[in-house]
């Protein structure tokens, strides 16, 4: 994976909370083998009317939001399944990071393993920060990994929190897998010290 | 001496290939790793791009669920799969586990079915394991005192390559719910009221345990639909200490261990229980004695209330954001604030899911509608959860139970749970539902869900309109949840 770096975006509001996983791409659209073309079914139910035009009124179908990185969203943003389409579509629409004030736990792993920041930020922040983009729809935001600060419209800049390990990865395009498979001594060495708890091939 | 640790701790610890420093997540050793056709194809392909094998096939195995039909077999025995991209996604997976030699369930066969009913129905779900699955409803298996999570595709990857995976240490919830539950009030309607009280995201960075006297008193199968919706609480897994119920649950099914590695299993699960003195980081309690029937009004399953009260109104609200996430839900879900549910339009009735498709919730759904019928317009489906549930099921008779109330009985699979299998809901379409997601379009796009238990889900049948299963009971002798 690309090593990820400091960028600066406009910002598309979403300001709705527990938005759920198959919001932000139904569940006929997971009968794929792999991850292409799921961007453009990002928030499907939403986006398009039943005859496949663009509802003109959905904030990602304003003239606005085109090419911007950043999604601002409401309370637990990714709640429900554990599809990994969900970033893999936020990711092909060119979405590089989701304001909220907490993600659910799954779709947090998932957003990290694929160079989306879950950028998590206080109540207060969240509300001040929405104020501010609603009354200047064209005013960009910084995140800098790195730093793990978000500068705000106004030059303010917050901190947000991100594991160190998952940083580290994201910074220096560190692949997790790869990591794993490195550990593969210690693995061994759990393996000798126990026998497997069950034989799948015994009731197959 | 050791200090007193709680059940998430202990089997926690007991898997750590390396633990959690400043730097780096702990390497946790999986035990089991189960894999359906949705979430896996991904996974199997970056293990062929990098030349890698699956670590323990012996430790995975694979069914086919989610993208299954559920309609009749044909006349050569075999399920007719009409849509071409989920016949090539099984496809991939028949390919995948014949590939890298993970045993699979295919569509059609024998022990075939949803992937958190086979694992326990096989034995293969045991206390102290560490189980998981690209699957969010994985934390069904907490119920035998397993710690089971649901995964991404990513991580499913990682799982196949190496059986282990990075994680931090989550926080952990102790949920007591103690008493008596009254006639007609139910395991689903303890872990609805569970919800409603923490709400959607209320556990999420928790593992939840559930302990108390209520829970003591569950059947296997009962804790199973407990355990299943932790993650509808944000929590990706909940526990319950293994009893004896757990062992004689598992006693003699195929994946269990026999004879002497059987009294050796039992002696070590009997220590899978939280110490007395160990602490959890927060409590959140119930009284089943007061629990009414549950039912949601909204669109996610934290929107739930007691089957006779009213739907909650957007003005008694204190945040602007909940509010307008309250007033969202009812416009979707056609409904007014302040009105009754009772008596509300229910177009289909669906029993299934892997909240409560097992033979225990079947029977429980055959007895209360036994010499009765499903009322006209309405259209009731019966999905079990595996082949084996609907085998017993027919050789109980609950099926001619069903057909004669005028249900359909149908295949094994996650059916209209998912609604990505030819089983779904028409657009405005309401349904009473035994499932565990009320989430916009998730039976089917403009569909509206009301999550309930199975009994609420009859009684509604057989009502025509939204209903409360203490009805039922007061006219029929009807124990819910049967032993199992």
């Amino acid at each position: 994976m690309e090593p990820i770096r400091s960028f600066t975006s406009r910002v598309v509001l979403l300001p709705i909370e527990n938005i759920d996983t198959d919001q932000i791409i139904p569940a006929r659209f997971l009968k794929v083998t792999d991850k292409a073309g799921l961007g453009e079914a990002l928030f499907s139910d939403w986006r398009y009317n039943e005859d496949g035009s663009q509802k003109a009124d959905f904030v990602l179908n304003h003239p606005g939001s085109k090419g911007a990185n950043v999604l601002f969203a409401g309370d637990n943003f990714g709640c429900g399944s554990s599809r990994e389409h969900a970033p893999w579509a936020l990711v092909g629409f060119g979405f590089q990071a989701v304001i909220s004030t907490f993600f659910a736990d799954i779709f947090r792993n998932n957003a990290l393993k694929n160079g989306l920041l879950p950028v998590m930020v206080e109540p207060a922040v969240h509300q001040k920060l929405f104020a501010d983009l609603r009354a200047n729809p064209a005013a960009e935001v910084t995140v800098d990994l790195a730093s793990q600060t978000l500068t705000l419209p106004d030059g303010g800049k917050v901190s947000f929190p991100i594991e160190p390990f998952a940083k580290h990865c994201l910074l220096n395009g560190v692949d997790q897998l790869g990591f794993l498979i490195g550990e593969e001594d210690a693995i061994q060495a759990y393996e000798a010290s126990r026998p497997a708890r069950v034989v799948t091939s015994q009731v197959a | 001496m050791s200090s007193p640790r709680t059940l998430f701790q202990k089997i926690w610890d007991s898997h750590l290939v390396r633990p959690e420093t400043p730097e780096t997540p702990a390497v946790l050793y999986i035990d089991l790793h189960l894999v359906h056709e949705v979430t896996s194809p991904q996974a199997f392909s970056e293990l062929r791009q990098r030349g890698l094998k699956v670590r323990r096939p012996d430790q995975t195995i694979a069914t086919m669920d989610h993208s299954t039909p559920t309609t009749p077999r044909g006349a050569d025995g075999r399920i007719p799969v009409t849509d071409a991209q989920a016949a090539a996604q099984l496809g991939q997976l028949v390919r995948n586990c014949a590939d890298f030699g993970v045993p699979l369930f295919e569509l059609g066969d024998a022990k075939q079915g949803i992937v958190h009913v086979i694992g326990p129905e096989q034995g293969i779900t045991q206390p102290g394991m560490t189980i998981v699955c690209g699957d969010s409803h994985t934390s069904t298996h907490g119920a035998f005192g397993a710690l089971a999570f649901g995964i991404g595709t990513s991580e499913v990857g990682h799982v196949l390559a190496t059986q282990c995976l990075l994680q931090s240490r989550p926080k952990t919830m102790e949920v007591r719910v103690d008493g008596t539950l009254r006639p007609g009030v139910t395991a689903k309607d303890i872990i609805l009221a569970i919800i409603a009280k923490i709400g959607t995201g209320g556990g999420t960075g928790y593992v939840l345990e559930y302990t108390g006297s209520a829970i003591r008193s569950l059947s296997m199968e009962e804790r199973m639909t407990i355990c299943n919706m932790s993650i509808e609480g944000g929590a990706r897994a909940g526990l319950v200490a293994p009893d004896e119920k757990t062992f004689e649950y598992l006693r003699g099914r195929p994946g269990a261990p026999a004879g002497a590695a059987w009294d050796r299993a039992v002696e070590q699960w009997r220590e899978l229980s939280t110490d007395e003195g160990a602490s959890y980081d927060t409590l959140v309690t119930l009284d089943a004695d007061s629990l009414r029937p549950m039912i949601t009004y909204g669109t996610n399953p934290g929107m739930g209330m007691p089957i006779d009260a009213s739907v909650p109104d957007p003005a008694d609200l204190s945040e602007e954001s909940q509010k307008a996430g309250l007033q969202k839900a009812l416009d979707y879900m056609g409904l007014q604030a302040g009105q009754p549910l009772l008596g509300n339009r229910v177009d289909v009735v669906f029993v299934g899911s892997c909240t409560n498709s097992r033979i225990s919730d079947l029977r429980v759904a055959a007895n209360a509608i036994r010499g009765r019928k499903v009322a006209p317009g309405v259209r009731m489906m019966v999905v079990p959860g595996s082949q084996v549930v609907k085998r017993q099921a027919e050789a109980e008779g609950l099926r001619e139970i069903f057909e004669a109330a005028g249900a359909e009985w149908r295949e094994a699979g996650c059916s209209m749970c998912i609604a990505m299998n030819g089983d779904q809901l028409s657009p405005g379409q309401y349904a009473v539902s035994t499932s565990n997601r009320n989430f916009e379009g998730r039976q089917g796009k403009g569909g509206r869900t009301f999550l309930a238990s199975p009994l609420t889900a009859v009684a509604s049948a057989i009502r025509g309109r939204v209903a409360d299963a203490r009805e039922l009971v007061e006219k029929l002798p009807v124990t819910p949840g049967s032993p199992a």
